[in-house]
């Protein structure tokens, strides 16, 4: 470092070159400075603020009339609320569960060295570049039942073929998994076909001289060492899940009734359209709760990781 | 050069008295779609003649919550904009924070007491003291029909609840939908809205103002669920989630045969090319011929400081209630003007029978709030009433007496 600064300082005075040094030396601060403010107030500080409000029966403005736990007492006394956090348990377990599922198979087909690897992968991973909220629109005309699938298949002469779930209050919930599915599949794919790119060829080259078939070594050897990309996908996953608003809000807005409501819709619909500024920031802290949930095990688990290399 | 100094000096003068009474209005609304646009830029030509500068505060989005939402922001730290539209109990809420300024020199000076109904008058009010200014006057109990279905399927327009199950059922046979509606909890509200009006004002006023766990609990209330459960039968499969002017299209298209929609919906059919009474009929939705629920677009006054900038608030509520703006407003707008007695000549059937509804009903006291279009309640109890009502229609097993208990229970849990 410091002879770097000397060497393209040739041309100054010998004078000028302490204070060089000293600005290279804060450099890497200062460039980091603001970046660290705007993270600690604009994320940490206003994290604290809802949870400040929380506490509060603020209603269309904050306030800090302080109330305990009232506003968490009404939540989870609130109908719509139960049934978002279970919709929540519903969806993020399915949708977790079969993007892994099929991510997995995608990208062990892939890895099998076939033809036009590169357009496939493409063709995978491109609903990953369109916004929730074009998947929403989209699935909702498929899945409408007068001019999407449904329709499509009486025009085909299957008279009696019935796909409802979208108006389905009890069915709306898989509707949210079917699109939410289609669009993150790809991107788990991507991930574990690059964490299977990186396994090592030796280990692999080893298990075939040992007589293992393809299925065991991807079973016994390959997967078992994938496990930091699966732990990765997993919490990409769950903070997708649990932060879910825009596929609801273009899919089925929360309908019918309320019936696929998730937090995230709960959380805006009372704190911006019911003035409920307390309830809301209740909901969110939940919300916080289920993030910090998976997140906390899994940084415990990094950071351990790390110390004993 | 004399000459020239003189025409300067004139000049420098005129625009010195010119500015020493202009001041500038920001004016925060979400009537941001074509026709809605023309009808708010009317008042910013007269704001304009007027010497005043206008600064629109327009934030697009359909009930305007993403509005609301940045109004709270900018009220919070502590720079509201002049006027903001603002409407019905809302206004109170606001009052009560107390952001709102004292507009009674305007209304004695222009004889708003007169001109105004007495309902339309009372909300514009907090404390007594008026804090708002009515832009339009909504009618929501309205039902849309296409004559061409009703003549196919050997129907007539219903007056009635009952009748319309009967003609409901006659259209649905002859391979129509009876009834075009969109799921959303809004418009599920609306049309539950104008089968509880059916019941009497005073029923109305005593649920859906008075929120009396009487009423709500009452075999009336049983019996308009009972209703509104019925009218799920007469909606094709695909409801759930439909935008309301998709709806009034599927009347427009002869799809389907009616629509229970405010009077906005009319707006759909003149883009459409369609003439009220040939291609298309409006009636007051079923048995409420002699009622009308309101749907009053306002403007709220904040409180703003210097002179200026209170003069031409002031103007700005002035002008909102003289005929002109009332007319032009209006017609691109498709409403009817809050100012009774003006003239009509320029409006169609459908607002000429809307005024006069909203003028007789006005005397007789059944003009009523729209619970639906947040004119009747708070924020927290619509929106609890809302979600009983859009879960009632869709959940086939709930009946009733247990919809009409959960919303006894939701309302009082939000109040």
């Amino acid at each position: 470092m410091n002879t770097k600064a000397a060497n393209s300082g040739s041309g100054q005075t010998q004078s000028g070159r302490p204070a060089r040094l000293s600005l290279a030396d804060w450099m890497p601060k200062i460039v980091m400075a603001p970046t660290v403010l705007v993270t600690l107030v604009c994320i940490y500080g206003y994290m604290i603020w809802t949870a400040v409000l929380s506490f509060t029966g603020s209603r269309m403005l904050p306030s800090y009339n302080f109330v305990g736990f009232d506003q968490y007492e009404r939540l989870f006394n609130n109908d719509r609320w139960m049934v978002a956090l279970s919709n929540l348990g519903i969806f993020g377990g399915l949708f977790i569960a079969i993007c892994l599922f099929l991510g997995v198979t995608l990208a062990i087909f892939l890895d099998q060295k076939i033809r036009a690897e590169g357009a496939i992968r493409t063709i995978y991973l491109y609903p990953m570049a369109i916004s929730f909220i074009v998947t929403g629109t989209a699935w909702k005309w498929l899945l409408n039942p007068t001019n999407g699938l449904e329709k499509m298949m009486i025009d085909f002469g299957f008279e009696n073929f019935k796909f409802d779930w979208l108006i389905n209050p009890d069915m709306v919930i898989y509707c949210l998994v079917i699109a939410a599915v289609w669009q993150a599949s790809g991107f788990v794919m991507a991930l574990f076909l690059a964490g299977l790119r990186g396994v090592d060829g030796d280990l692999i080259k080893a298990a075939h001289l040992d007589g293992a078939s393809t299925f065991t070594t991807y079973r016994r050897i390959i997967l078992p060492s994938l496990k930091p990309v699966f732990f990765s996908a997993l919490v990409v996953l769950s903070h997708i899940a649990i932060k879910s608003f825009d596929l609801v809000a273009a899919l089925t807005n929360g309908g019918p009734g309320y019936a696929s409501d998730l937090p995230a819709n709960f959380m805006y619909t009372y704190t911006f359209t019911r003035s409920q500024i307390g309830l809301g920031s209740a909901s969110a802290m939940v919300m916080l709760g289920c993030v910090l949930a998976i997140l906390v095990p899994y940084l415990y688990s990094e950071l351990r990781g790390k110390r004993h290399e | 050069m004399k000459k020239i100094a003189f025409g300067l000096t004139t000049v420098a003068l005129s625009l010195a008295a010119a500015t020493a009474q202009a001041g500038e209005v920001e004016v925060l609304h979400w009537w941001t779609s074509g026709g809605e646009a023309a009808a708010i830029n009317v008042l910013k030509e007269e704001m304009v003649d007027a010497g005043h500068t206008w600064k629109d505060f327009a934030v697009a989005g359909g009930g305007g919550e993403s509005a609301m939402t940045v109004l709270k922001s900018r009220a919070i730290s502590g720079n509201p904009p002049s006027a903001a539209q603002i409407k019905g109990p809302t206004i109170q809420e606001w009052g009560d924070l107390g952001f709102l300024t004292n507009l009674d020199d305007v209304a004695e000076a222009n004889d708003w007491d007169v001109i105004l109904p007495q309902v339309v008058s009372n909300t514009m009010k907090y404390d007594g003291h008026y804090v708002a200014a009515p832009v339009n006057v909504h009618r929501v109990n309205w039902m849309w029909a296409n004559p061409e279905v009703f003549r196919k399927s050997g129907a007539s327009i219903p007056t009635t609840w009952e009748q319309f199950i009967v003609e409901a059922k006659k259209i649905k046979a002859a391979g129509f939908t009876p009834l075009a509606h969109g799921g959303q909890n809004w418009q599920d509200a609306t049309l539950f809205e104008a089968i509880a009006l059916a019941k009497g004002t005073r029923f109305y006023n005593s649920a859906f103002i008075g929120l009396s766990d009487k009423t709500l609990r009452s075999q009336d209330m049983i019996d308009v669920f009972d209703t509104f459960k019925q009218m799920r039968e007469f909606v094709d499969p695909g409801f759930s989630g439909r935008d309301w002017n998709i709806a009034t299209s599927m009347v427009i298209n002869g799809d389907a045969a009616m629509q229970i929609m405010g009077d906005w919906a009319k707006g759909e059919f003149t883009a459409a090319g369609k003439k009220a009474g040939i291609d298309y009929v409006c009636y007051p939705a079923p048995g409420t011929s002699g009622s009308f629920t309101f749907n009053i677009d306002s403007l709220a006054m904040f409180k703003v400081d210097g002179k200026e900038k209170q003069t031409a608030q002031k103007d700005l509520a002035r002008l909102i209630l003289e005929p002109k703006f009332q007319e032009t407003f209006n017609l691109n707008k498709g409403s009817i003007p809050v100012r009774l007695n003006m003239p009509r000549e320029k409006f169609d059937t459908c607002a000429h029978s809307s005024m006069d509804a909203f003028l007789a009903s006005s005397t007789t006291g059944n003009l009523v709030p729209s619970m639906a279009h947040g004119m009747a309640v708070n924020s927290m109890v619509q929106g609890a009433i809302f979600d009983v009502v859009t879960n009632f229609f869709n959940d086939e097993s709930m009946t009733s007496k247990e919809a009409v208990d959960k919303l006894a229970r939701a309302v009082k849990a939000s109040m």
